[in-house]
């Protein structure tokens, strides 16, 4: 009961929080159309930075090929609307139009995020006997071949990129499965088998000597991981209402990586924070032009130098917060 | 039938004979020792047993099933858990952590009840949470629960490996050094709660030690290994005026 109320509470406030931003709520009351886009692609990033955190943060397996399973769900979904989204739409007629948006949306990201699923699934079982950089070259290398094959399918555009994708996703949609995928990510992760991945991370031969299938239990992670970035990736197509395979080369992996390095490896909170500063700080230093990767870089090492281990390391926001009190004051009984 | 026998089990390295037709008969309930010089194989017969190296040669039979060259969680999951020499623990984890992980192969929960927090979820956590902490102090590591295993004391690190091992109700223990770099008398501790743990829950061990007062204190039958042969075995006293033991550790007069 607790928990429905909360959900309910978040629908609501997001409800609410986006009629205000497109100002349909309130007329005259919204913000600007660029920070809109901004806030709703770092939420998007959100979910991206969260799941895979799972396998990289939690579970200790350096995977570079999320950028795939992002443009799987991404062109699934987006074939989905595109071509079967009149009929669906029309077989709905009975309900209000945002109703109906919504049940299309929900349809092709279920669709992204299954297939997506698979393929990580396919992929995983292979490449998941591999550690360490083996590892992160083969599914660098699987990322680029999902990428490389959606390039030459002619129905989704090809080269020339997939456009006339219906724009479903919007602010409370996106922020709607961040919630979600945050919410998936720390129920897994504080569970038997989520400290199945942490041992996995600590030790593997440890872990498998406790009885644990580590094969399955990285598949798995594996497996909920792709299956959101599907979901990041359906959310992107149907904001942006146009996908090109650009946007999913090894760079969109590697920038996720970033996010989840700078906010802590092992933490969600981190990840969100990684997140909102990455893409906080790409939109913020566009004014410095050319410049601007320059002192992204530079930010980065330093931050890496002052905190290598992340700016939340392996705790989330909350006990971080309470460790730092707790050592701020000696005197505390908690310090023997 | 015994518990666990290993008859003719020979492990090849290349041209190295680490084990070599060994034959090992291990009763429910029983405290076996295996003991031999440094390189004598001691740690390849736990490494074979628990399925990290499949034999070259030979047959391993727990409980009357083969189990030769399964992978070690199915092996643990039938019933054999061990500790290591070098300790590997889970370091970043908490205490509790380290010993919660061990009870997730006996458990039914998955994945989707930690999604939706069903309430077979809760109540298995409650259970696992309950049975560490017990489990915690019997070997009395109650207060450092929710310590990181990293930050522990060498002598606690070496019990916590031992109570995780427990944690997945092993028919079968065995116990790699476990009072490797310990005084005289954290070793006496170990070997109290050695046969505590025996006496308490009927498990048979098998116990590899350099210390020879650990060994002959604590064991009902030694097994002696050199150069990956057997060269005894016996009750701890018949083992100690053994001329072939003595010239093995010794060398020849």
């Amino acid at each position: 009961m607790k928990g429905l109320a909360a959900a309910l509470l978040v629908v609501a406030i997001l409800f609410v929080a986006n009629g205000l931003f497109t100002g349909s709520l309130v007329s005259g009351v919204s913000i600007s159309p660029y920070i809109l886009q901004v806030v709703c692609l770092a939420g998007i990033n959100i979910i991206l930075a969260v799941s895979l955190n799972l396998i990289n943060g939690f579970t200790g397996q350096f995977s570079i090929g999320h950028a795939g399973f992002m443009a799987i769900g991404a062109y699934s979904s987006a074939f989905l609307t595109v071509t079967y989204g009149e009929r669906i739409q029309s077989a709905l007629e009975f309900l209000p139009v945002f109703a109906r948006d919504g049940a299309l949306l929900l349809a092709g990201l279920a669709v992204g995020a299954m297939l997506a699923a698979i393929a990580g699934f396919f992929v995983g079982v292979p490449s998941l006997r591999l550690r360490g950089d083996y590892l992160a070259i083969v599914t660098l290398g699987f990322g680029e071949i999902i990428r490389v094959w959606i390039l030459n399918i002619d129905a989704v555009g090809g080269a020339r990129g997939y456009s006339g994708i219906p724009k479903l996703a919007n602010f409370f949609w996106i922020y709607l499965f961040a919630a979600i995928s945050i919410l998936v990510v720390f129920r897994v992760v504080r569970s038997s088998f989520g400290r199945t991945l942490i041992a996995i991370r600590e030790d593997e031969i440890a872990a498998e000597a406790m009885g644990v299938d580590t094969t399955r239990s990285k598949v798995i992670s594996f497996v909920i991981s792709s299956a959101m970035a599907g979901v990041g990736g359906g959310l992107f197509g149907h904001y942006l209402m146009y996908l090109h395979t650009n946007s999913f080369t090894f760079i969109k992996s590697i920038e996720i990586i970033i996010m989840i390095v700078i906010g802590g490896l092992g933490s969600i909170t981190g990840s969100v924070l990684g997140a909102m500063l990455y893409i906080g700080l790409t939109e913020g230093l566009r004014e410095f032009a050319q410049y601007r990767m320059v002192l992204f870089s530079l930010l980065l090492i330093v931050i890496m130098i002052v905190r290598p281990q992340g700016i939340l390391g392996h705790r989330e926001f909350l006990t971080f917060l309470r460790r730092r009190r707790r050592l701020d004051s000696p005197a505390s009984p908690m310090i023997r | 039938m015994a518990l666990l026998e290993l008859s003719d089990v020979t492990m090849r390295f290349g041209g190295l004979v680490a084990v070599n037709e060994l034959t090992l008969a291990l009763e429910s309930g029983q405290l076996y020792g295996l003991i031999g010089p440094n390189g004598a194989g001691k740690t390849t017969v736990f490494n074979v047993v628990t399925g990290v190296y499949t034999p070259t040669a030979g047959s391993i039979r727990f409980d009357g099933d083969e189990i030769a060259g399964e992978r070690s969680g199915r092996i643990t999951r039938r019933g054999i858990a061990r500790t290591f020499q070098n300790i590997r623990l889970f370091g970043d984890m908490t205490v509790l952590q380290n010993v919660e992980v061990a009870f997730h192969c006996r458990q039914a929960a998955g994945v989707g009840d930690a999604v939706f927090r069903s309430r077979r979820h809760w109540s298995e956590e409650a259970r696992v949470d309950r049975e560490s902490r017990e489990l915690l102090k019997i070997f009395h590591l109650d207060g450092l629960a929710q310590e990181r295993a990293r930050n522990l004391p060498y002598g606690s690190q070496r019990r916590l490996e031992i109570a995780r091992a427990m944690a997945t109700s092993p028919r079968v223990l065995l116990l790699d050094e476990p009072a490797a770099g310990m005084n005289r008398q954290e070793a006496q501790q170990v070997m109290d709660l050695i046969r505590w743990v025996r006496d308490h829950f009927g498990m048979a061990v098998l116990l590899v030690e350099h210390n020879m007062k650990v060994v002959m204190g604590v064991c009902e039958i030694v097994h002696v290994l050199d150069y990956g042969s057997t060269i005894a075995i016996g009750k701890p006293a018949e083992i100690q005026s053994n001329p072939k033991v003595i010239e093995a550790y010794l060398g020849g007069a």
